[in-house]
């Protein structure tokens, strides 16, 4: 049985994710005015319109074109001694290091812990009448779930199909649809977790909203 | 202390409040003398010092009223833009108490309407005449800014509240009445939700080119588009302290000082660009653009000033009735009753015009009015046509004209009448010839070297050959770009992956187009002459009119100099004849590498003659449209004033039966797509096209909304209804005649 415990203390061993820019395509690099160390920051704006930090320029048949920061973080490698060279696609320029937000934390816990239930095919889906009484009375929580159980309406073009659950028994923890919104294929509808792990993952969550900060 | 003094009083702080707004800290002296001596009348009043009230309130109205006329000398440009933009200044609903006798709003009250900021009314008008009575109902269409209310957005209409208006054209026109509109706008809010800013400005010019009813435009505050909309009409009056323009000065100062977006324009280049935009009435009044000016009382009129108000009545009577009577076809009794109305001393509420209009008249009026804005603003264009040039052509247009009635009107409605009637005749001429040329035939058959039929046989049996289209080899221009010896990234590789594109196969084999994406990147004007039309066919008219400066705007002659000299053309719009597969029409190109495709003057001009002789040789008319960035600022109102002028010469032409097209490329903004461009039923677009009202920036720096990146995508403005289709450049020339061939019709594209 996973210890979720385990899973926080281990990111939070190491609260961050590396990032390695590549070249995508052969060229001569020129970095920016960046050093190690240096914060850089992702794409940003209402519509991630505005690029991110620029690490290097690669040129190519006297075509510049710039490499952006990907996320947001700390340049930890820079490979400087690079610059003026001809290199091979896929080679490393840097390594940012992204700090995880809560969001991320929250994200790799839950994937963990969780069982993700995938939609078959892009459709609308909704909950039976029955389990959808269920959730509106208490919460999803209190639906148990066990395989080949009548759970979802797959809605396609107004062509309704039942969807039965496949996959391990246990409580809905988190519903990931929307009513009359399409789920592309193979993304998740719900996830579920086993009965008795339900309280801890609660907690791991609760502790990671309240506890963890954020860095810039 | 007596009320009335109180009242009065107030008012006296009004107008001293509103003195120190319009003048922006300039003339202070003359505010602090009139504060000071309003705050002591003020102390001694309340002290009850004062034996005589009134008569030492009179003596302080007068000083305010003597400061008034004095200051009213020194206004600038910038004031008045002040000035009608003052929460005090007289707004619309003012307007419809004082000056009509009655009204019902109708589409919308207060803020419980479409759009607050569009407010229709119909109205009553009583006059008299000896003994008896007449009531006269008008159409009020207008912008309502109100006294300061945030929801009326300042006068600035949406999309759906100009629909609202044309609504209510269309049922002016229904119910024959008159409509009076009245222009209170910095201009349209320029968002593209449907309808869309500049569609539904279009949608609105078209319809009034064609209005037949007469309708009377009083202006205010005249803010380019927003202006438009509602402004195409037989009489446009201005209020003397208005302003009509083709932007905001502060929209002007943004471009002329290449402010980037969050940047602000100083004040004093703000001013400079109010007084360069020859924005005033009486300037407009020089120009022609507008018919009378109405006389506002010192610094403008406010509410209280009832005076203006019976003016204001009166002007826009003998407006209504000026157009009422210019349709009558006696020319004595026509040039009496002008007379009578004429006269500065007449009381029109004491005479009668009827209102109501005849079918012919109303023809006439439509007419009358087409034929008044087809005039305007010639002289603002240069035409360097050699006197000669513009003889003959003057010429050449009048002796051909029974030509041209004689083959469209008369022969082609009874083409097949007498198309029977020449086979009919050719048929018995045959039999008859060949009865008398038998002997001489049967003579020559029986010489040695008679010819077989076999040739012409094979001619009519065996398969064309694959010659023609496939022969030609893939472009007939290159693009100069494609020497340059580099890389492109496309710009959607970071959505798609496109892969670099090697600059000489970019520009010359693949159109300017991505391979991978099928992005557009922008291509020369000249690339589309002889890519699309066919080869040789192209020949250019009215090169010769030049753009200019007509405004004198400082440094511009340098600037227009450069563009010409850098494109190699006279003006920003290029008017041809071409063929397409042998299908003749008449194009005019806009072309985004002249200051960037805007429009002026002469640009119009060529537009106008370019529909106008489409119309004449019963061609189709293309508008291709390389880029546009708006009308150009720098011509002020001789650029705005092309919006209904080639709408209306747009509107002849399809009226007449004639097929108008659109194609969009590159960048189309602001006033040729909301008026003659935008009121074409048949628009398409090339791929990668932007299309829109307002830039991004305009858009931020008025509204305060950010908008999301491709907003303006021509797929958008394919969703929203504004265009038909959206093509590939590289089968722009295959569409074209396709859609030629399908919309036209056989009959030559041509009802």
């Amino acid at each position: 049985m996973l210890d979720i415990s385990v899973v926080l203390d281990e990111i939070k061993a190491q609260p961050f994710r590396e990032i390695t820019i590549k070249t995508p395509h052969t060229g001569t690099v020129t970095f920016a005015d960046i050093r190690q160390g240096d914060k850089v920051q992702g794409p940003q704006g209402q519509w991630k319109e505005k690029p991110g930090t620029l690490i290097a320029t690669l040129e190519r048949e006297r075509n510049p074109k710039p490499i952006y920061a990907g996320e947001k973080g700390e340049i930890s490698v820079l490979h400087t001694e690079l610059e003026g060279r001809f290199v091979e696609a896929g080679t490393s320029l840097a390594v940012v290091r992204h700090p995880l937000t809560r969001a991320e934390v929250e994200h790799i816990i839950l994937r963990k812990a969780l069982y993700l239930f995938p939609a078959p095919e892009r459709a609308k889906y909704y909950f039976t009448p029955d389990v959808d009484k269920k959730i509106r009375a208490s919460d999803a929580h209190s639906v148990a779930v066990r395989e080949g159980m009548e759970l979802l309406i797959m809605s396609r073009m107004k062509r309704e199909v039942p969807l039965h659950y496949s996959g391990p028994s246990g409580v809905i923890y988190s519903v990931y649809f929307k009513y009359n919104e399409n789920i592309d294929a193979g993304s998740p509808l719900i996830g579920v977790c086993p009965q008795d792990q339900l309280p801890a993952i609660q907690d791991v969550i609760m502790r990671v909203q309240t506890e963890w900060t954020e860095r810039d | 202390m007596d009320n009335n003094i109180e009242k009065r009083i107030q008012n006296l702080r009004d107008r001293l409040t509103y003195l120190n707004d319009i003048f922006a800290g300039k003339h202070r002296d003359n505010a602090e003398l009139l504060e000071e001596k309003l705050l002591a009348f003020a102390e001694r009043v309340r002290a009850e010092a004062l034996e005589d009230p009134y008569a030492e309130l009179a003596s302080v109205e007068d000083l305010f009223s003597y400061v008034e006329r004095r200051l009213e000398d020194n206004i600038t440009a910038m004031d008045r833009v002040r000035i009608v933009r003052h929460p005090q200044r007289i707004c619309l609903r003012d307007i419809l108490e004082n000056v009509y006798d009655n009204f019902t709003e109708v589409g919308g009250q207060d803020e419980y309407s479409l759009d607050p900021g569009m407010l229709i009314a119909r109205a009553v008008i009583t006059r008299r005449r000896g003994k008896k009575t007449y009531t006269q109902s008008v159409m009020v269409i207008g912008q309502e800014k109100g006294h300061g209310a945030e929801y009326r957005n300042g006068g600035s209409v949406k999309p759906w509240g100009n629909a609202k208006a044309r609504q209510y054209m269309r049922v002016a026109e229904t119910e024959g009445i008159p409509i009076h509109t009245y222009i209170f706008t910095p201009g349209s809010f320029p968002i593209e939700d449907y309808p869309g800013a500049a569609q539904q400005i279009a949608r609105n010019i078209y319809c009034m080119a064609g209005l037949r009813v007469p309708v009377i435009a009083v202006i205010s505050e005249g803010g380019s588009g927003g202006a438009e909309a509602i402004g195409l009409a037989d009489k446009r009056l201005m209020l003397s302290h208005g302003y009509y323009s083709v932007i905001s000065p502060e929209g002007a100062a943004a471009i002329e000082g290449h402010l980037k977006a969050g940047e602000r324009a100083t004040p004093e280049l703000i001013e400079q660009c109010a007084h360069n935009l020859k924005i005033t009435a009486q300037d407009n009044l020089r120009f022609g653009y507008i018919d009378r000016v109405v006389q506002e009382p010192p610094l403008g009129a406010r509410p209280w000033h009832f005076d203006f108000f019976r003016h204001l009545r009166q002007e826009v009577l003998r407006a209504t009735d000026e157009v009422v009577i210019s349709t009558r076809t006696l020319p004595v009794l026509k040039g009496l009753a002008m007379a009578r109305i004429r006269k500065p001393d007449a009381n029109l509420d004491e005479m009668y015009t009827r209102w109501g209009l005849s079918a012919a008249a109303k023809d006439r009026l439509l007419a009358h009015r087409q034929q008044k804005f087809l005039r305007l603003s010639r002289l603002a264009a240069r035409d360097r046509r050699p006197f000669f040039t513009k003889m003959a052509v003057a010429t050449w247009d009048w002796a051909s004209k029974p030509w041209v009635r004689f083959k469209y009107d008369f022969y082609r409605k009874h083409q097949r009448r007498i198309r029977t009637f020449m086979e009919e005749m050719g048929n018995e001429w045959d039999v008859f010839k060949g009865r008398l040329l038998a002997p001489w035939r049967r003579l020559t058959r029986k010489l040695p070297n008679a010819k077989s039929d076999a040739g012409s046989t094979q001619d009519l049996t065996a398969l064309s050959s694959w010659s023609g289209e496939g022969q030609r080899k893939m472009w007939n221009y290159l693009s100069p770009r494609y020497k340059i010896d580099r890389a492109v990234t496309c710009p959607n590789s970071a959505a798609y992956g496109c892969l670099d594109l090697w600059g000489p196969d970019l520009f010359a084999e693949f159109a300017g187009v991505c391979s991978h994406c099928g992005y557009h990147f922008p291509m020369e004007p000249e690339w589309y002459v002889k890519n699309v039309f066919d080869l040789g066919s192209v020949f250019e008219f009215n090169s010769e009119i030049e753009a200019g400066n007509p405004l004198g705007f400082p440094g511009f002659d340098d600037r227009i100099l450069a563009a010409q000299k850098k494109t190699k053309s006279k003006s920003g719009c290029m008017t041809f004849e071409a063929r397409i597969d042998n299908i003749k029409l008449v194009v005019a190109m806009l072309m985004g590498t002249f200051r960037g495709g805007s429009v002026g003057a002469a640009e119009g001009y060529k537009f106008v003659e370019a529909a106008q002789r489409a119309e004449k040789k019963r061609y189709p008319f293309l508008a291709y449209v390389h880029g546009t960035a708006g009308i150009r600022i720098q011509e002020g109102t001789h650029g705005v004033i092309q919006m209904p002028r080639c709408t209306v010469a747009v509107r002849r032409y399809i009226e007449s039966g004639g097929l108008y097209m659109v194609l969009y490329d590159t960048n189309s903004f602001a006033g040729p797509v909301a008026s003659f461009l935008g009121c074409s039923p048949y628009q398409f677009a090339v791929r990668s096209s932007n299309i829109g009202f307002a830039g991004p920036g305009v858009i931020k720096e008025t509204t305060g909304m950010d908008i999301p990146p491709k907003y303006h995508r021509s797929y958008r403005a394919l969703s929203r209804g504004h265009i038909q289709g959206i093509w590939d450049r590289r089968e722009i020339r295959a569409n074209l005649k396709q859609a030629l061939l399908t919309i036209g019709g056989r009959n030559l594209y041509y009802r």
